[in-house]
């Protein structure tokens, strides 16, 4: 049996039943969509310091509506006890994590790009290449450790209070590097000196958190 | 084929289990009897693989059951249906045949056998309880397990399910699988077993081969520990 095979049969099959219902998404889409708004009436969009700032307004959009998509990606499967299925199955622990973050993946960049253009819109910004690297890693970091959690709060009765409480802080530092980065790409900086060291940090973690979520999401699931 | 061995499994200070040890052989049917609280879910969920035990040994054709090899023989219909309410009832199969390593061309066979072939494309969540009931009944049967762990089977089924599922665990055995299922229902669950162990406040309380006695008075085996 291909756990490789598996990981995309689970992927295929979140992002089947999301296409159906679009319960994560719609959700997690108006929300983002929301917060852009209002920050942009909030703040000047014109103004030096708002553009200051873009990148960690971007950000925090994208961590907040990524928690409604976040989630959902194990309790989807409380509904039938459907959970259990994919714990008996003979497949790796990874091959479940890699599946279920792949779909949260696309998931919150399909919520990204629809985002973007408003945010450029709104924020009188211009969108540039190099924000692609920075987005997909950033992306990746709190998928890994959301995924991570969503596993661990799966059976918490708050669970929707329980992980944007242990993500947050353990995203610090991504979500720090990604913020600084967002900003200074923006500005038209490129990829060296400072940008640099906080792609490296990025990279790190994301390296760090995906191999202790595959190392320990068997022990999360069953103990 | 499955080999259980001074278990014993705790909920905080409370042994849910204590000290079970119990045997089953290729081809035998293992009825789980014992009041609600004795036990039974917590040693099926096991011998699935979806807990372990604090002290003692399970193992099932000599592997423990989180190895991967001990996974891929056992079939598992627990208290929910396990199937996917958005998924067709096709699409639920084909997931759980590339979870299990099944040829696909097995599919049509199986919604064949549970009669859901013609509303294959049909989505789960559309389908009458009976009809879910039976497309997890195909999805546990699906990978022709050795070994089925069966918690509460014929509970809430209808009298269609409850025929099929009788008929293919009846197969299963003639293929040499063994099965260990959990019930209240005694007539239907001693129909079906060679062997009976009746579980007491998380101890075994009998252990042994079904005998004409109980088939009698399902009720029997309560009566005679106290249990009635």
């Amino acid at each position: 049996m291909n756990s490789f095979g598996a990981a995309v049969a689970i992927a295929r099959k979140d992002l089947r039943s999301e296409l159906r219902s679009k319960e994560a998404t719609n959700a997690a889409v108006s929300f983002a969509l929301v917060i852009l708004l209002i920050l942009s009436v909030a703040f000047e969009p014109t103004g030096d310091e708002t553009h200051a700032i873009a990148g960690g307004l971007l950000w925090i959009v994208f961590a907040f509506s990524g928690t409604l998509i976040l989630n959902r990606t194990f309790a989807r499967e409380l509904q039938n006890d459907a959970l259990e299925a994919l714990i008996a199955a003979p497949i790796p622990g990874w091959a479940l994590f890699l599946g279920k973050a792949t779909s949260s993946l696309v998931m919150m960049l399909v919520v990204e790009v629809v985002s973007l253009p408003i945010f450029a819109i709104f924020y009188d910004v211009s969108l540039v290449w190099t924000l692609v690297p920075v987005l997909l890693l950033g992306t990746w970091a709190l998928v890994v450790v959301g995924v991570a959690f969503s596993a661990l709060t799966v059976n918490v009765q708050l669970r929707e209070v329980m992980l944007p409480l242990l993500i947050y802080p353990t995203l610090v530092p991504a979500l720090i590097a990604s913020m600084i980065l967002t900003g200074n790409l923006l500005d038209g900086q490129a990829f060296a000196g400072d940008n640099l060291t906080w792609l490296r940090l990025l990279v790190g973690f994301d390296i760090i958190y995906t191999a202790l979520a595959v190392g320990l999401i068997d022990i999360v699931l069953v103990g | 084929m499955v080999a259980v061995e001074g278990v014993w499994k705790y909920f905080g200070d409370f042994p849910a289990l204590r000290d079970v040890s119990l045997n089953v052989s290729r081809g035998a049917c293992l009825a789980l009897l014992g009041r609600n609280g004795a036990g039974k879910t917590t040693l099926l969920r096991i011998l699935a693989g979806f807990s372990k035990p604090a002290k003692g040994t399970v193992t099932i054709a000599g592997a423990a059951p989180r190895d991967l090899s001990a996974r891929a023989r056992v079939g598992y219909i627990g208290h929910g249906i396990a199937v996917w309410d958005e998924l067709s009832a096709e699409e639920n199969l084909r997931v759980f045949a590339t979870l299990y390593g099944v040829d696909r061309a097995q599919i049509p066979v199986w919604l064949e056998r549970v009669g859901l072939l013609r509303v294959r494309e049909g989505l789960a969540r559309e389908f009458s309880r009976g009809m879910r009931q039976r497309l997890a009944i195909a999805r546990a049967f699906l990978h022709q397990p050795e070994l089925l762990v069966l918690d509460e089977p014929f509970t809430s089924l209808d009298d269609r399910a409850i025929a099929l599922l009788q008929s293919l665990l009846r197969e299963a055995r003639e293929r040499g699988a063994c099965v260990v299922m959990s019930t209240h229902q005694l007539r239907e669950a001693l129909e079906l077993a060679s062997d009976v162990v009746l579980l007491k406040n998380g101890r075994v309380a009998h252990s042994g081969e079904r005998t004409e006695e109980m088939l009698k008075d399902p009720a029997w085996l309560y009566a005679r520990y106290g249990e009635g």
